[in-house]
């Protein structure tokens, strides 16, 4: 809402700047971002009376006119508008003058003649094209009445003005009016506003002779009411009038238009006119649209209504969108002579569904959304009358025409101080929040009860907000002041602030993974829809947005892997080409018979290019399928699980490389993948060789911990023996380590690879492995003759069993 | 010559050549050549034979003297030597000290979890606990427990992603209040909790806006909560996220589930409050959303407002590090350039 301090101060007293207001009121009330001058940057123009008007003898546009600016004599001042014409009161820019974007007006002679001078259209002197009347748009603008010719055309044009920007939170629209911005000005300085409503002079012809009005459904217009005024004439409106609007932003049209704006930013009470004379069967209904009905609205565009509108209509049509937007059918033109003025209450929810369903949100739409001041519907439409009797010579017919009604009567709250103090942490005394409540022009008799003061506050209804005691008690924190308010910490019973397991569980499989080179990554959680094909660790049903935004994010991630590539991509692109990241977060799993799908916790990362770069020392070092798999090895022994982790190249996904991909297991059950993206899918997707694994935690959350009980540091030396064993390359490693595990007897603590060969000097279809055995007897020494014989049974069993030859 | 010019003769020059022995491995040999059984010192002691009985212990002990001086010597040419050898291989070892050290490869945490991380950390040493919410939420959860009724303008369809008509993309962590305050028995103290996770809107994503975000809701409910502990609690949180010297201003505002409803403002921690471009030259700096709970809220979630109150605040992580980092495109958060990522690196 745009609040002119000029305005404002006629209503109240200010005893501030408006800057000064605009700093207090942002913190006790209403924030003002911001404050225009609209005379900024202006200076020299003034009112000038157009004397004379001749051809310009070299120009088929121009004119040459003896202009009145109040000298001695008349100023020539060449002008190009079509509308010029001898008899006008109009804006002069003066030699010397500064107009929009600090434009400099200089002397001079166009195309000869002399010019002293710029007669201006108002968007020459800052009016924005939404504002200036239209009737001028083609030319300069001209007074509705006499000024003198000399005198201040900025003051007159009501530019000396301060506007500020009152951006109030839905609450608070009690301020879309100017008289509830008084109320709240005047309550922030303590001085009660003043409001000069005279009474409205009716005719002796009654109204409901001239029109019938009803509602269908009051819960569709709780209130409703109109008002005939006849024989008026259609013009422009006094300038103080058009001042009104043009610094509320409303652009000027005629006088009975301009009436029903002035109303709403005076009351904050939206208001319709209508043509009498094109209201068929002279019978207005608030009704709901029917089917296959349609309404050209004032802006000229047609609407097919549906069901939920609430349409204004008369024997035969709809002639206005309820709160919204009147029809063309039923539009003032400069021929109507009898006025219909409506004011009203709308269902909120109505209005604000119709006017978002046809895009015609407006400053009336949104004041039915957040609400009116139900007290003054019948004083807003009385003073509509009045103006237009005042202002377009009509006569007001006798009586209103009320379908509906509501009382607008206050609303009575008790509130206890002790309460207030209470909420607040404060010591408020009985009378400073008496003042309070007095200053908000609330009704308020007090009564004492056990060394308690009991408040009866009386809350008028253009403060419809307020309805609770907590409400009340945000009128005295606000108006007392925030920043008197003590700052405590709460005094209760002491509580202990951890993490969970989980939590710290998440958290420390953070940092291991930062430590080992990683960086966190966090992607879009929603989805495009081909990113949950692949890289899925339990099997889900699709949970898709109603209604996306982009196809790019429809639907809720399955796994984490493709925000990771899609990271991989970005980075690429920037020529980052060694990445190492993870994500840590949910995946959304469905089953099929569920509404809502679980979260469940995971982790994921993408590796790419080198891990450390190379340096002086040494050379770069490339990620590999045992870099992607030794990071989920030491992230997985931290969880010390008493379960087995083995890694199997089974039940791989489609996109990833069959002969470098593993499925993860905890005792039998898949939690996790790692390995390399399919060559093929790497191509496809515009990817680098690109490693990636991924793990469900849940299982892991609740899977069984290994044994915590210290073991003392041995107290007897290990003996180790190293064996090198020549074996089918169909032989995998681990099908090795249980041969040798379950021979290896009682004290084999250990058993460590230490280097693999594959290659042409060995046999085909073979490759050489190499095992470092470590015994380690507890409790005593072992014994060269113990040892060789448990590695015996290694041996053995390794050439019974899996063939191997001992090198 | 006697046998005295003899031995005098072999100690001067035997000193010479010790002392100009340039390896420990000389230095040896001249010990094993003078001071063994077949060197010339014992050698000259064979000649005592013929010398008178009462010359012999004269000659002897000046013998065994030339021999001690001489054991002498050569254990300081040793130590000389051995010196020069450990100078010559620290020589050897010097490097430049100015060339780069090994790079040792860390991981960096992303800025907005080292934002969250701190918040949690903060509020835990006051003894909240960490509740992870949904981010699929009932509508229920999400708005009707709030006290935004059906017809609120805050459920639009336009600002909320809904899966169907109960489920949706959570729009606040306030959801996890409304559920926690269901089921916390305050028989068994107070609620105090911080939520974070991350939240969606309808929103199309530019510089300032992102249809997945972060909040952290924090929520006091116990019989004796005021404002002001509010203020206090907000006040050493700015202190503790943006430097001990923050002021908070409250300014009244407007969210259902609160009431009074105030926006917080900290001072400008660039500017101390003087006015810059970060504040907008207004010396604040707008960063959260708080206020009492509101009865409604309460009694939707069983608990007695008459008995019971407290607050709740909601703070944004991502506008809280683009502030304090100065980072000027959401989107940086989400598209994980690592370049941008790793300048995080250090702590803040």
């Amino acid at each position: 809402m745009d609040v002119s301090y000029n305005w404002l101060k006629e209503l109240v007293d200010v005893p501030v700047s408006p800057e000064e207001l605009a700093d207090k009121v942002s913190v006790t009330g209403i924030e003002v971002p911001g404050i225009v001058r609209p005379d900024a940057g202006l200076k020299n123009i003034v009112i000038g009376h157009v004397e004379s008007v001749k051809a310009h003898p070299d120009s088929d546009h121009l004119r040459i006119c003896q202009v009145d600016v109040g000298e001695e004599e008349l100023r020539q001042i060449i002008c190009g508008a079509p509308n010029v014409a001898a008899g006008q009161t109009v804006i002069v820019a003066m030699p010397g003058a500064r107009i929009k974007d600090n434009v400099k007006i200089k002397k001079g002679k166009i195309r000869g003649e002399i010019s002293n001078g710029m007669l201006c259209a108002l968007q020459e002197i800052g009016f924005s094209d939404s504002i200036a009347p239209k009737k001028y748009s083609d030319g300069i603008y001209v007074f509705s009445e006499a000024l003198k010719p000399g005198s201040d055309a900025l003051e007159a044009l009501g530019m000396h003005d301060a506007i500020l920007d009152f951006d109030i939170t839905p609450n608070r629209a009690d301020t879309l009016g100017m008289r509830g911005a008084a109320w709240e000005v005047g309550a922030t300085y303590g001085n009660k506003p003043h409001f000069d409503d005279a009474p409205v002079v009716e005719g002796a012809t009654p109204a409901d002779s001239l029109l019938s009005v009803s509602v269908d459904d009051a819960k569709d217009a709780p209130s409703y009411n109109l008002r005939i005024v006849r024989n008026v004439k259609i013009g422009d409106s006094p300038l103080w009038l058009q001042k009104r609007l043009w610094n509320a932003g409303i652009r000027p049209l005629n006088n009975i238009v301009d009436i029903t704006n002035y109303i709403m930013i005076y009351f904050g009470q939206p208001m319709h006119a209508f043509d009498y004379d094109k209201v068929a069967g002279h019978k207005v209904q608030v009704r709901r649209a029917r089917a296959g009905e349609s309404l050209t609205t004032l802006d000229g565009n047609d609407h097919e209504l549906v069901r939920d509108d609430i349409v204004i209509a008369d024997a035969d049509k709809a002639i206005g969108l309820a709160g919204v937007m009147g029809g063309l059918n039923s539009e003032i033109t400069k021929d109507t002579t009898t006025v219909v003025f409506e004011s009203a209450l709308f269902n909120h929810a109505n209005v604000r569904k119709t006017a978002q369903r046809y895009n015609l949100r407006s400053q009336a739409s949104s004041r039915f959304e957040k609400g009116i001041d139900q007290s003054n519907i019948g004083l807003a439409l009385d003073t509509a009358s009045r103006l237009a009797s005042e202002l377009a010579g009509g006569d007001v017919a006798k009586g209103v025409l009320t379908a509906t009604s509501v009382s607008g009567a206050p609303v009575v709250i008790d509130i206890k101080l002790s309460r207030i103090n209470h909420v607040l942490g404060t010591e408020l005394s009985a009378k400073a929040v008496a003042d309070i409540f007095d200053r908000l022009g609330f009704g308020v008799t007090t009564k004492d009860e056990d060394g308690d003061t009991i408040y009866t506050v009386s809350v008028p209804a253009r403060r419809w907000d307020i309805s609770i005691v907590p409400d009340l008690i945000e009128e005295v924190a606000r108006l007392y002041g925030y920043d008197k308010l003590p700052s405590t910490l709460p005094e209760s019973t002491l509580t202990v602030g951890v993490l969970n397991p989980t939590q710290s569980r998440i958290r420390r499989s953070r940092k291991l993974l930062e430590a080992a080179g990683l960086d966190q990554a966090i992607t879009y959680a929603l989805r495009g829809g081909n990113d949950n094909e692949h890289f899925a660790l339990e099997t889900s049903s699709r949970t898709a947005l109603a209604w996306p935004m982009t196809v790019d994010h429809q639907d809720l991630r399955e796994n984490l892997v493709m925000g990771l590539l899609d990271a991989v991509r970005y980075n690429g692109k920037r020529g980052e080409t060694d990445v190492a990241l993870y994500e840590q977060g949910r995946v959304f799993i469905r089953s099929t018979d569920q509404k809502r799908p679980a979260e469940h916790e995971y982790l994921a990362g993408v590796l790419t290019g080198n891990l450390v770069p190379s340096n002086w020392q040494h050379g770069a070092k490339k990620v590999d399928f045992f870099v992607a798999k030794g990071i989920v090895e030491h992230l997985l022994e931290d969880f010390n699980l008493a379960g087995t982790v083995t890694y199997a190249a089974k039940d791989l996904d489609g996109a990833m490389h069959p002969g470098q991909s593993a499925s993860i297991y905890l005792d039998g059950q898949r939690i996790g993948l790692v390995g390399r993206l399919h060559p093929a899918y790497e191509a496809q997707n515009d990817l680098p060789e690109t490693f990636i694994f991924e793990l469900n935690l849940e299982p892991l959350f609740v899977a069984a911990r290994g044994d915590k009980t210290a073991i003392p540091a041995p107290k007897f030396p290990s003996m180790t023996r190293d064996i090198a064993i020549l074996i089918s390359d169909k032989v995998s490693n681990a099908e090795i380590l249980d041969v040798i595990n379950s021979v290896g007897g009682k004290y084999l603590q250990n058993v460590q690879l230490f280097d693999v060969y594959t290659g042409n000097k060995l046999p085909a279809h073979t490759k050489s492995l190499a095992y470092t055995l470590t015994y380690l007897n507890p409790e005593a020494t072992l014994t060269e003759e113990t040892v060789e014989n448990a590695f015996g049974e290694v041996k053995s069993a390794l050439q019974a069993q899996l063939d191997a030859q001992i090198r | 010559m006697s046998l005295q010019d003899r031995l005098l003769a072999l100690k001067q020059e035997n000193q010479k050549r010790i002392e100009e022995s340039k390896e420990l491995g000389d230095l040896d040999k001249i010990r094993v050549n003078l001071l063994g059984k077949k060197g010339p010192i014992t050698e000259v002691l064979r000649g005592m034979r013929d010398l008178e009985a009462s010359e012999r212990p004269k000659v002897g002990a000046f013998a065994n003297a030339v021999r001690d001086e001489l054991k002498e010597a050569i254990e300081q040419q040793k130590k000389v030597l051995e010196q020069q050898e450990i100078a010559a291989k620290l020589a050897k070892e010097t490097v430049d000290v100015t060339l780069p050290g090994s790079p040792v490869r860390t991981g960096t945490p992303h800025i907005l979890q080292q934002t969250i991380d701190d918040l949690e950390d903060f509020f835990m040493g006051m003894g909240y606990q960490v509740v992870d919410g949904y981010e699929v939420e009932e509508d229920h959860y999400n708005f009707e427990m709030l006290n935004i009724p059906a017809d609120h303008p805050a459920r639009d369809m336009q600002d909320t992603f809904y899966i169907d008509q109960q489920l949706l993309m959570r729009t606040q962590t306030s959801a996890s209040q409304a559920r926690t305050l269901e089921h916390h028995d305050f028989a068994k103290g107070p609620l105090k909790m911080v939520s974070p996770g991350r939240v969606y809107r309808r929103d199309t994503d530019d510089a300032t806006h992102s249809h997945q975000f972060h909040q952290m809701e924090g929520l006091v409910i116990d019989k004796h909560i005021t404002m002001a502990d509010l203020k206090g609690t907000l006040l050493a949180m700015a202190k503790h996220v943006l430097g001990a010297e923050r002021k908070i201003r409250l300014r009244p505002s407007y969210f259902p589930f609160t009431e009074p409803s105030v926006e917080v403002d900290i001072s400008c921690f660039k500017c101390g409050g003087a006015g810059c471009s970060v504040c907008k030259y207004s010396g604040w700096i707008e960063v959260l959303g708080a206020g009492m709970v509101h009865p409604n809220v309460l009694t939707a979630a069983g608990v007695d407002p008459e008995v019971y109150g407290g607050f709740a605040f909601g703070v944004g992580p991502d506008r809280l590090a683009m502030l304090k980092y100065g980072v000027d495109d959401i989107r940086a958060f989400y598209t994980n350039d690592v370049r941008f990522l790793e300048q995080f690196q250090t702590e803040g």
